[in-house]
C-alpha cells in the first residue's frame, strides 16, 4: 500500500472546478485545511494513505480551486458548497479531518446535517470568539509576521507552502495563493466568528480536538469551548511546539494522534 | 479647464514626534490626540477656505470621505457639502464621494445627494468610492472580498432610485428593499454628474468609459508619478474607441504659490513636511487585504510592465500603496524630494502655472483638484495660496482645452435667477 499512486481529479461545485487528491486503499478518510490551503501533498498523508483511502479536496477558492468563492456570500453558502464538496468527492458519510477554518465547515456540515460526515478529527477550527481571548487580526499583518501566526517552526511554513521554482508558474503561484487568501478572507471578516457557539450542541459525533499549544491565531482554550459545546464524545489533544497549522508543525505527532484516534473504533 | 478647490480638513495638530511614536495615522490612530475644542475651530477655518474658494472663483469646491483618519476629518462629506450648499452660490459642489458599500441601504446615497442637489441648485458632482482598504474593510468592517460585489450592487440600486419614475422593489443580492422610492429627488436630470475616484485598476478605466463618468486619480504623489497612470488610462480609452475629450479624467495636485520660489520654499516646507512626514504615516498592514485587490487586477499587472508601474505610483485611493511606498522606501521624503519629484507644485505664479501647464498637457485632464491647505497650513496661508492661485496662476491656465472640448460631465445648475433668496447673487 506503501506504493499507491496519488490521483489527481476534478469535481465541479457551483460551476467552478475543484481539485481532489486520493491516495491510499480502504476507508475513506476526508481532510479539509484552512487558510493557504495545501498546496502540495505532505508526508502527513502518506502516513494517513498506508492505512485509509486519503481524499483531500480543495475548497472554493483554495489552492487547487478555480474562484468559487465569489459565489459563497453567508454561512450557509459555504456550508452548502462543502456538502456538494464533500459528496462530489465521495465523501459523504467518512471520518473527516478538518484544519483552521476547514475545521470550522466541518462542525457546521456536521450539525446542519449530522449523516453527511463520521467521527471528526478537528485541527485548531475558527468559529467562536470570546472576548476574553480575542483573536488576533490575521489579516492585517505583512506576509512575515502571517507566516509566524501560522506556524510555531518558520522552517516547516516554508516547506509546506514553497513558491515553484519555475518562475512563470511562480507568478501564477502568487495570484493562486492570493486568490487563496481572499477565500479565507471572504469567510473569515472580521472576527472568525460564524455563530458556531449557537449550534455545536447539534454535533452529536465523536470529535477528536487538536491544538498547537503555541497556537497563536486560536488560542488554546477554544479547545476547551468547543469542548464544552460539542455534544459528542470529545478527546482533546494539545501538541508540543507546534502553532495554528500543528499538521504541519508536527506531522508525525499529529499523524500518530489521527491513526489513533481513527483506527480506535 | 475646470479648476476644483480640494479640501481633505486634516488634524492640524498632531505631535512632531508623531511618525515616531505612532504606527499609523489611519484605523489604530490614537484618539487620544484628537482635541476636540481645537477641531471646533478647525472645521470653521477649513469651510471658510472653501467658501472663500468659491468667492474667489473656483469652478467647484470638493469635499471627501475618510473614517478613522488623522488627516481627513469627513466621515461625512455629505454634512459638510450641506453647509457649503447653503453658504455658496456659484461653484459646484463635488461630493468626492461616498463609499456605496458603506451606506445601509444604499437608497441613503441616493436620497442625500438627491438633497444636496436640490439644496445647491443642481450644483452636485456625485462621487462613487470604492473607498480605501482603511476606511471599508478595517474601520467600517466590510468584507474585502464581497467589497466590490456589494459597491457595484449598491451603484445600480442608486441609478435606479434617480433614472425611475415609480416606486420599485429591489431585489438584489445583497440588499431587498419592497419599497423604493427616494424623495426627494435630484434637480439634475435624469441624475447629478457621476465621478469615480480610482487608482490605476484598469477594470476602473472600463467601467468609466463604459457607463460614461469621469475617472479622478487622487494621487498625492502629483503630476511626475502619475503619469504611468494617466497614460495607461488614456490607451484604454483608445482600445476602446472612446474620444479623447480630457473632461473625462480628473487630477488631484499639491500647489504652494508665493511671490517667488524662495518665499514658497521657505512658507510651504512646514506644511508639507507635515502631510507627508506625519499625515501620511500609514501602516502597511492595512493596505492590502485580500480580495481589495481583484484577481483580474493582479493579473493585469503581472502581465503588463505599464500597468505594474501605474499600481506602484498609484495613490492613496488605490489601496494607500503609495504609503507603502514611503514606508518601504527608507523613511519619509525630504521636502526637497517632495518639491522634486512633483508631490507638490512650489514656486511663483509663473512657475507653477508651468508646471501645471506640463501636467495639464501630458497627463491630459480637464479637472484640476488642486490642494491649497494641506497638513498644518493655518487659515492665514492657505487664504494667501488660495489668493495667489485665483489671481495670479488661474488666468494662465484656464483657458487651455477651450473650444476644444465640450464638458459633459460638468453640473447645470438652475438659473440664477430661479433660485432661493437664501442661496442667489440676489
Amino acid at each position: 500500500m506503501n506504493n499507491a499512486t496519488l490521483k489527481t481529479s476534478f469535481v465541479t461545485v457551483n460551476g467552478a472546478r475543484h481539485r481532489v487528491w486520493e491516495k491510499g486503499s480502504g476507508k475513506p478518510l476526508g481532510f479539509l485545511a484552512g487558510i493557504g490551503g495545501r498546496p502540495k501533498w505532505l508526508p502527513l498523508f502518506d502516513r494517513l494513505a498506508q492505512h485509509y483511502r486519503v481524499v483531500v479536496p480543495s475548497l472554493p477558492g483554495f489552492p487547487g480551486a478555480e474562484p468559487g468563492h465569489l459565489l459563497l456570500d453567508d454561512n450557509s453558502d459555504w456550508i452548502c458548497a462543502t456538502l456538494d464538496l464533500l459528496e462530489q468527492s465521495g465523501l459523504t458519510g467518512a471520518d473527516m479531518i478538518g484544519a483552521c477554518l476547514g475545521g470550522s465547515l466541518l462542525a457546521d456540515v456536521a450539525a446542519h446535517s449530522p449523516r453527511s460526515v463520521g467521527r471528526l478529527a478537528l485541527i485548531a477550527p475558527f468559529g467562536l470568539y470570546h472576548e476574553t481571548h480575542p483573536l488576533p487580526d490575521f489579516f492585517a499583518q505583512t506576509f512575515s509576521q502571517q507566516k509566524k501566526l501560522l506556524c510555531h517552526r518558520e522552517h516547516a511554513f516554508d516547506e509546506a507552502f514553497a513558491p515553484p521554482e519555475d518562475e512563470n508558474d511562480k507568478e501564477e503561484w502568487e495570484i493562486l495563493r492570493y486568490r487563496g487568501m481572499e477565500a479565507a478572507a471572504r469567510y473569515l471578516w472580521p472576527f472568525g466568528d460564524r455563530g458556531l457557539g449557537k449550534r455545536l450542541h447539534r454535533v452529536t459525533h465523536d470529535t477528536l480536538l487538536i491544538w498547537g499549544k503555541e497556537d497563536k491565531i486560536i488560542p488554546p482554550p477554544y479547545a476547551q469551548a468547543f469542548a464544552n459545546g460539542i455534544k459528542g464524545a470529545t478527546q482533546t489533544l494539545l501538541i508540543d511546539n507546534a502553532g495554528h497549522l500543528a499538521d504541519i508543525d508536527q506531522p508525525d505527532t499529529v499523524a500518530q494522534a489521527l491513526l489513533t484516534y481513527f483506527n480506535s473504533a | 479647464m475646470k479648476l476644483m478647490y480640494f479640501h481633505l480638513m486634516p488634524y492640524m495638530d498632531l505631535p512632531e514626534d508623531f511618525a515616531e511614536k505612532h504606527e499609523s495615522v489611519w484605523v489604530d490612530v490614537n484618539s487620544k490626540l484628537f482635541d476636540p475644542r481645537k477641531a471646533h475651530h478647525m472645521y470653521h477655518e477649513f469651510i471658510s477656505e472653501l467658501e472663500h474658494a468659491d468667492a474667489v472663483g473656483f469652478d467647484a469646491i470638493c469635499v471627501n470621505e475618510h473614517h478613522s483618519n488623522a488627516y481627513g476629518m469627513m466621515p461625512s462629506p455629505n454634512l459638510l457639502a450641506s453647509t457649503l450648499a447653503r453658504s455658496t452660490t456659484d461653484a459646484a459642489i463635488c461630493v468626492m464621494g461616498n463609499s456605496l458599500a458603506l451606506y445601509n441601504p444604499p437608497t441613503r446615497v441616493a436620497e442625500e445627494f438627491a438633497m444636496l442637489d436640490c439644496l445647491s441648485g443642481g450644483r452636485l458632482i456625485a462621487g462613487f468610492p470604492v473607498g480605501t482598504p482603511m476606511d471599508t474593510c478595517y474601520a467600517y468592517g466590510q468584507n474585502p472580498s464581497q467589497l466590490r460585489q456589494r459597491y457595484h450592487e449598491a451603484h445600480d440600486l442608486i441609478m435606479r432610485c434617480w433614472t425611475e419614475t415609480d416606486p420599485f422593489a429591489f431585489h438584489g443580492r445583497f440588499n431587498q428593499q419592497r419599497y423604493v422610492n427616494p424623495w426627494p429627488r435630484p434637480i439634475q436630470q435624469p441624475h447629478p454628474p457621476v465621478w469615480i475616484p480610482g487608482g490605476g485598476a484598469v477594470e476602473t478605466w472600463r467601467w468609466c468609459a463604459d457607463v460614461d463618468y469621469v475617472y479622478a486619480y487622487l494621487s498625492y504623489y502629483g503630476y511626475l508619478a502619475g503619469q504611468a497612470t494617466m497614460q495607461g488610462f488614456w490607451r484604454e480609452m483608445k482600445n476602446l474607441g472612446k474620444e479623447p475629450n480630457p473632461y473625462r479624467a480628473a487630477f488631484l495636485q499639491f500647489v504652494g504659490v508665493a511671490e517667488t520660489e524662495q518665499e514658497a520654499l521657505d512658507l510651504y516646507r512646514e506644511p508639507a513636511e507635515y502631510f507627508y512626514n506625519r499625515s501620511l504615516k500609514v501602516s502597511p498592514k492595512y493596505v492590502a487585504p485580500p480580495g481589495y485587490m481583484t484577481e483580474a487586477t493582479l493579473r493585469a499587472r503581472a502581465q503588463s510592465q505599464v500597468a505594474k508601474l501605474a499600481g506602484q505610483t498609484a495613490g492613496a485611493d488605490a489601496a494607500g500603496a503609495g504609503a507603502a511606498k514611503v514606508e518601504s522606501g527608507g523613511g519619509p521624503p525630504s521636502f526637497e524630494e517632495m518639491v522634486e519629484k512633483g508631490f507638490v507644485v512650489i514656486g511663483s505664479p509663473d512657475q507653477v502655472a508651468e508646471k501645471l501647464t506640463t501636467a495639464i498637457k501630458d497627463l491630459h485632464f480637464g479637472n484640476l483638484m488642486v490642494l491649497l491647505q494641506y497638513g498644518n497650513m493655518q487659515r492665514d496661508l492657505a487664504t494667501y495660496n488660495t489668493d495667489m492661485f485665483a489671481k495670479y496662476v488661474r488666468p494662465q491656465i484656464e483657458h487651455i482645452f477651450e473650444n476644444e472640448w465640450e464638458h459633459h460631465w460638468w453640473p447645470k445648475p438652475m438659473p440664477m435667477a430661479d433660485r432661493a433668496a437664501g442661496n442667489s447673487h440676489e
